[in-house]
């Protein structure tokens, strides 16, 4: 009896950690920048203008930043997913717009100016027609403050608390479970203190 | 990249065994003729190799940098493709943080400087080497961990299986039995 038992309970506990292993997101990776203040920056708007907009705006307020782009296709999935949240009006979203001019693009290597206009159009156009959830979007053309805040697909999500700090990441699209379930309860909670 | 290297290095090791040979047999001179007709070969199916995929970004005038670039970006994950190293990755966040690794360099950063920078940024995960230290342990010690318990059982099992397979003395009725098989 032992020398079945062996064998089998070894298997079904192998069985367990692949089946749990294949179930998890190899994309999901635990972020160090989590606790840690926002990296800062100060970045161009989409409206056209010399408007910036620096994280210091938002101190006092818990606030999400959404990194996005017109050619991210899980964005496009996200994006209804986020216009009915802001719709509630619980915590404003600021937009990054990631490298909206990619390397195979020709207008890649205009000058800054002209990229910026060229993102700029572009970025109005799509959330004219799938709606803007964005109390203002910021422009990320070279995709370096991307890289500060550890940015390695698109769409992300992050919550920031009223100190500048990091509370909560996502990658991926958002979806209203993970708002209802994850976020909503981290605003509320933050909100608070 | 990695095949350019190794066809290198097989050319140096072909062109070290040539001169071997010359050294002891002259007549191997006549077989470097024809052995060193086939040596382009190799080189050739590099350079197609090459050609698959996106145009190779030019590199930078600095030679020293870029071997730099390339020690240290050997060490660090691509976390879009997440199998493949930094340096051999063709994904765009590669070529940026590959540009960003310049930079930091350029600006007189150590390699351990440059290494804090992505993790600080993208965490452990993109050192394919983690540090070791108390979240790391299982990591690094637990294969071990296994082979010491393995060795363990191994031991137990080829004791027990000695005290099993002692060979049992024959009973005379036996040894009668046998001694007729044997004389039939």
């Amino acid at each position: 009896m032992k020398k079945v038992l062996i064998p089998l309970v070894l298997f079904i506990g192998l069985v367990v950690f692949l089946a749990v292993g294949l179930k998890r997101d190899p994309r999901e990776i635990p972020s160090p920048l989590i606790g840690k203040p926002a990296p800062h920056f100060t970045l161009f708007t989409l409206e056209p203008g010399d408007a910036k907009f620096s994280p210091i705006d938002m101190q006092g307020q818990v606030w999400m930043l959404n990194v996005w782009a017109t050619w991210c296709v899980a964005c496009r999935e996200e994006h209804p997913v986020l216009v009915a949240f802001s719709e509630k009006n619980q915590v404003p979203i600021v937009g990054l717009s990631y490298k909206e001019i990619q390397p195979q693009d020709p207008a890649y290597k205009s000058p800054f100016d002209e990229k910026l206009q060229l993102a700029r159009e572009r970025s109005q156009v799509w959330l004219k027609r799938h709606g803007n959830p964005y109390m203002t979007t910021v422009m990320d053309l070279d995709g370096r403050v991307g890289i500060n805040y550890g940015v390695y697909g698109v769409p992300e999500t992050y919550v920031i608390d009223k100190a500048g700090v990091i509370r909560y990441k996502f990658v991926g699209a958002v979806t209203p479970a993970l708002l209802a379930e994850k976020i909503l309860p981290l605003i509320a909670e933050l909100n608070k203190s | 990249m990695k095949r350019v290297w190794m066809n290198g290095a097989l050319n140096g090791v072909y062109a070290l065994s040539v001169s071997m040979a010359m050294w002891f047999t002259p007549q191997a001179a006549l077989a470097q003729a024809t052995a060193a007709s086939l040596a382009p070969e190799p080189a050739m199916a590099a350079s197609s190799g090459l050609v698959v995929g996106r145009e190779a970004p030019l590199m930078a005038e600095d030679p020293k940098l870029e071997a730099r670039l390339v020690d240290i970006s050997q060490e660090l994950r691509c976390m879009v493709c997440q199998n493949e190293s930094l340096a051999s990755s063709h994904a765009e966040l590669a070529d940026d943080l590959r540009n960003e690794v310049r930079e930091l360099i350029r600006s007189g950063k150590s390699d351990q400087e440059v290494k804090d920078f992505l993790v600080s940024r993208y965490g452990d995960f993109v050192l394919y080497r983690p540090e070791v230290k108390p979240l790391t342990w299982v990591l690094w010690f637990g294969p071990f961990l296994l082979l010491v318990v393995a060795a363990i059982f191994l031991g137990v099992y080829l004791r027990q299986r000695r005290v099993l397979a002692a060979p049992a003395a024959m009973t005379d009725d036996e040894r009668e039995r046998a001694k007729q098989l044997l004389k039939g």
